[in-house]
């Protein structure tokens, strides 16, 4: 308040403004402190110190020895398995995420209308979501049992190929693909609540003009949603590179390797095998995929990504 | 805008009311239909795991599956908890959940009071930064926060899983900043004019007005400290010192085909989320939608 003032009157109180403002940053920075100190402690440093590990060989009992680059040399030259389980996690992003996304949208659509019980589904979609990690692992296992599971019972019933899911290497990606599109719970929310936001009389001035559903679907809806979708795609490719627990828990990484995602590869070079450097090395490759991915795609938005719409604005 | 009216009476002059309501009749009939086939489907799995949990030995074998346990078994329940240790573990995940939650309800709100009520050089730069740092993958910080750990003698103690909780948590920050903003400032000046410091300010104005946001905010700390598996994972060896999701990981390991016992135990570990889930379901969805859309 008194910084405001003495803002408006510039020239009158110079003195007192610069006294001032000099407290207010200073309490800022106060209450700041704590995300800074733990910024610079828990990922800036781990940030760089990583950096400098994957140039170093270093399996924690003796110190760390300087190699330069030989682990992303050996990474990307003589690890098959590296190499895989980079192929591994891409074929899993490129299917799970578009999917979910086109999931998420439809199941929006149908939630986003005006009838009684929308609250009762909108829960049963959702629920899914808020219940990700080992419990949830341990259901699919059991859904994908390729004799006494349910999802095969489903598939015989109607008369389609029920196939071995987590014990057939061909199988063990889907399988892996379908659960996530289980739970898209959460990508369904930010859609409905992207629907909500587009203002009626766009809607209003394309009936009158004479579309029809479909129009209106494609040239309003469509163009007004692509930043949720931009948004949702970004966060998604983020989350799915980091695909973990599922895999450690239902295949640990079988079979034949067929789900060895990355992290899960990363997570053994460290943490089993204590390889900490390799392990830092592979991390800092993560990073700079996923970097180069946002980059690609913030790079591509203006293309397709419709701003005029205040939805993202900020 | 002669024609449009035109247009406009054209198109309702088609259709008379009775076959104007039999066509909406149809469109919501046909709605629900296709929300009730996608919801069952969405439910079968939670559906699937309550009936596998009850069923004796014999009916999980068994094909055709049975829908429902005939008879109903209630041991596999008592039986699985003991099995698994599960007073202990859930002691121990309730008290990480709720330590690491105080922890970031504290200082999460403690943090966005100095991003959103402060001016200062190189605030909107590091805010920018912060979020940012939402978007690293938390494996490059993974091997040095170990190091880390391992230095500072915190492997197998609850330390690295609850410290960090204290120093804000960017995503929090976020969420928080998105209903910070929306408070007018009127209130913190007024305060300040009745002789409130700062610290005071935070406390009594800005912690009670953001109550909405900062219950959000409890929800989903408290569903992702619960479930919360790769770093307990790697910092803990003691079996005592385990939480409910390591637990049950270890549980699987050792009673791999006993899918009544491993089901009730899942049953008995998703509990608490879903019941959360219920009677927060509002902070939820408006935490996602406010997080999710004004990025």
């Amino acid at each position: 308040m008194d910084a405001d003032l003495a803002r408006a009157q510039p020239g009158v109180a110079t003195k007192r403004q610069s006294k001032m403002e000099r407290r207010e940053a200073l309490w800022g920075w106060f209450f700041i402190a704590p995300w800074l100190i733990g910024f610079v402690v828990f990922t800036l440093w781990p940030v760089l110190a990583s950096l400098a590990l994957s140039f170093t060989d270093y399996e924690l009992i003796t110190a760390p020895k300087w190699i330069g680059p030989k682990n992303f040399v050996d990474l990307f030259t003589r690890d098959r398995r590296f190499l895989l389980s980079l192929y591994n996690t891409v074929y899993y992003v490129a299917f799970s995420v578009p999917l979910s996304i086109l999931t998420a949208f439809i199941l929006s659509l149908l939630l986003n209308v005006r009838l009684r019980g929308m609250n009762v589904y909108r829960t049963v979609f959702y629920l899914p979501a808020i219940t990700s990690g080992v419990a949830v692992s341990l259901l699919w296992i059991w859904l994908f049992n390729p004799q006494f599971g349910l999802i095969n019972y489903l598939l015989r019933s109607v008369g389609l190929p029920a196939p071995g899911w987590l014990n057939d290497a061909a199988w063990a990606k889907p399988a892996f693909i379908l659960m996530s599109l289980w739970s898209v719970g959460g990508t369904t929310v930010i859609f409905l609540a992207g629907l909500q936001g587009v203002p009626r009389s766009l809607y209003e001035a394309c009936e009158i003009d004479g579309a029809n559903t479909w129009q209106r679907f494609w040239n309003i809806t469509v163009p007004m949603l692509t930043p949720v979708i931009f948004f949702n795609l970004i966060l998604g490719i983020i989350a799915s590179f980091q695909v973990f627990t599922q895999a450690y828990v239902m295949t640990q990484g079988g079979p034949q390797d067929a789900t060895l995602f990355y992290v899960l590869y990363l997570f053994r070079q460290g943490f089993a095998q204590l390889r900490m450097g390799y392990a830092a090395a592979m991390a800092w490759i993560l990073f700079v995929i996923i970097l180069v991915l946002t980059l690609i795609q913030f790079r591509l938005a203006n293309r397709w990504v419709y701003y005029e719409g205040d939805l993202l604005k900020r | 805008m002669a024609a449009t009216t035109t247009s406009r009476s054209r198109s309702s002059t088609a259709l008379t009311p009775r076959v104007y309501r039999a066509r909406r009749m149809l469109g919501k009939v046909l709605w629900y239909v296709v929300l009730t086939a996608l919801g069952i489907l969405f439910a079968l799995p939670f559906f699937w795991m309550l009936s596998s949990s009850l069923k004796v030995e014999a009916d999980i074998w068994i094909y055709p599956p049975k829908w429902f346990p005939d008879p109903v078994l209630w041991e596999n329940y008592p039986k699985a908890l003991e099995l698994m240790n599960f007073p202990r573990l859930l002691f121990n995940t309730l008290f990480l959940v709720i330590v690491g939650t105080f922890g970031i309800v504290l200082s999460s709100s403690w943090v966005v009071y100095g991003f959103s009520r402060f001016r200062f050089k190189g605030r909107d730069a590091l805010f920018v930064v912060l979020i940012s740092t939402l978007m690293l993958p938390s494996q490059v910080t993974l091997v040095p926060l170990y190091i880390m750990y391992k230095e500072l003698g915190w492997l197998n103690t609850y330390l690295p899983l609850l410290v960090p909780a204290y120093f804000g948590s960017a995503f929090y920050i976020f969420l928080l900043r998105q209903f910070f903003l929306t408070i007018p400032t009127e209130l913190d000046d007024a305060a300040k004019i009745d002789g409130c410091g700062y610290i005071g300010i935070w406390w009594r104005i800005l912690l009670p007005l953001c109550k909405p946001a900062l219950v959000t905010v409890i929800v989903f700390s408290v569903i992702f400290g619960w479930n919360d598996f790769l770093w307990p994972l790697i910092v803990l060896n003691d079996a005592q010192l385990f939480n409910l999701s390591l637990g049950l990981a270890t549980f699987r390991g050792l009673y791999n085909t006993q899918w009544g016992y491993l089901m009730a135990a899942s049953v008995v570990v998703l509990l608490p989320c879903l019941v959360l889930y219920f009677v927060a379901q509002r902070f939820i969805v408006e935490g996602i939608a406010l997080t999710g859309l004004k990025g």
